[in-house]
């Protein structure tokens, strides 16, 4: 039990997906101007790591490992993430399609995230059981909308404001950015605070 | 011949990916603590967008359009499983420093951009020739972040002291926020130097799949990115 609250809460806020691993960096910057879509974005990554965690890590374990043939994690990995993407997209279509104007617009963008096959990728290399994996995954999910809420924030106000011509676009988000990650830098330590350790 | 020279040449500091048009930021950032590891990290990626782009150059009249994109895909992770092994066969220290960013190469919006928008159009050779320059170009953004986050954060350069002992160093360098700062800070100045000059971006942001809703394209803002 305190290992699975130690996942979650590191993955959320010390070891913060985004904001401190650089896992999605660009639907970070590129679909944080405006609160709802930002939060839209942030749900459909959550669900979808926590569906490939669940998926990948009996993928590694039970076949790849089993066969000797762990050199096709990679392609594996990647194409199983697709293919849940796709399946996903298809179930929010024909049974909620209620859902598909926030939730599934979004849907096909992940499957190239980079914080998707991060997380599950990491969950094989940290030597996590599946429960710890599933949690991991739940966490930095969780961690990634924070990341989102706290920044689709900040950008809506940068918005209107007088902004030197050469940092407009880009190198101002990148430096609101770094402001907003210094405040998850803020909390190391409370691992350790609440559980003892630093690490598992 | 000249036609064949540009094309090596504009991606590494003209349309540089990193720091012109903003491919690839993730590991970018992740690896950038040290230069070392951004050397590492960079040559990784140059090598497998390089054989990348020769095999989707070399393949491009054999396949369809609908199966395209599966194909590239399973490319590029042959590819970076290949630089993967072979890095934890011969050199375990750089394996253990790049960690999992080694096999998210995979995801890299880089190598696909470059792909679907160059070499998928163009002979052999001068998608190597453009894969090369591209490579280059990013290896070179990288280390030159990764010696400026060295350098202020710890106070060496690849390892060798410098302001080591004589300047306190400011940590933050080393941890995330250092990392979006520096990259910002760079993008900003690269934006100073060549207003005005720039041209349209061909990079097609067609490739990256965040494309339809993202607001630091080039053509919403008109910033460099």
């Amino acid at each position: 039990m305190k290992e699975i609250l130690f996942i979650v809460i590191t993955a959320c806020l010390t070891n913060n997906v985004v904001l401190v691993k650089f896992l999605g960096v660009c639907p970070f910057l590129g679909v944080s101007n405006r609160l709802g879509k930002a939060m839209s974005m942030a749900a459909s990554v959550t669900v979808v790591m926590v569906l490939s965690a669940a998926v990948t890590w009996p993928l590694q374990h039970l076949v790849l490992e089993r066969f000797g043939i762990e050199y096709m994690q990679t392609a594996l990995f990647l194409f199983t993430i697709g293919a849940l993407v796709q399946i996903l997209e298809a179930l929010v279509k024909r049974f909620r399609p209620a859902l598909e104007e926030g939730f599934g617009q979004y849907l096909p963008l992940i499957a190239g995230n980079c914080a998707i096959l991060g997380v599950c990728t990491a969950n094989i290399y940290d030597g996590y059981t599946y429960i710890m994996s599933v949690m991991n995954a739940l966490g930095s999910g969780l961690g990634f909308g924070i990341a989102m809420f706290m920044f689709s924030g900040i950008r809506e106000r940068i918005e209107h404001n007088d902004i030197p011509e050469s940092f407009k676009g880009l190198p101002i988000t990148l430096i609101s950015a770094a402001i907003v990650s210094l405040t998850l830098v803020g909390f190391t330590g409370l691992a350790y605070g609440l559980f003892g350790m630093e690490t598992l | 011949m000249k036609e064949r020279l540009d094309i090596f040449r504009r991606g590494i500091i003209r349309d540089n990916p990193l720091f012109v048009y903003a491919l690839g930021i993730c590991p970018a950032l992740a690896v950038s603590t040290s230069a070392g590891a951004a050397l590492a990290m960079g040559i990784s990626t140059t090598i497998v967008l390089t054989a990348s782009c020769v095999l989707a150059s070399s393949t491009k009249r054999a396949l369809p359009k609908s199966v395209r994109i599966p194909v590239y895909m399973l490319m590029v992770a042959t590819f970076v499983t290949l630089v993967q092994y072979i890095t934890r066969a011969y050199m375990m220290p750089v394996y253990d420093t790049l960690g999992i960013y080694l096999s998210l190469i995979v995801v890299n919006c880089l190598v696909y951009g470059r792909i679907e928008t160059f070499a998928s159009r163009n002979s052999i050779v001068s998608s190597a020739l453009d894969a090369l320059g591209m490579g280059i170009g990013y290896t070179l953004a990288m280390v030159i972040m990764g010696i400026i986050r060295e350098l202020l954060g710890r106070g060496t350069i690849f390892g060798v002291a410098v302001l080591a002992g004589h300047v306190e160093s400011v940590n933050v360098f080393t941890l995330a926020p250092g990392g979006f700062f520096t990259l910002g800070i760079i993008i900003a100045a690269v934006n100073k130097l060549t207003r005005g000059r720039r041209r349209g971006c061909d990079f097609n942001c067609a490739a990256c799949p965040a494309s339809r809703d993202c607001s630091i394209k080039p053509d919403k803002e008109g910033g460099a990115a």
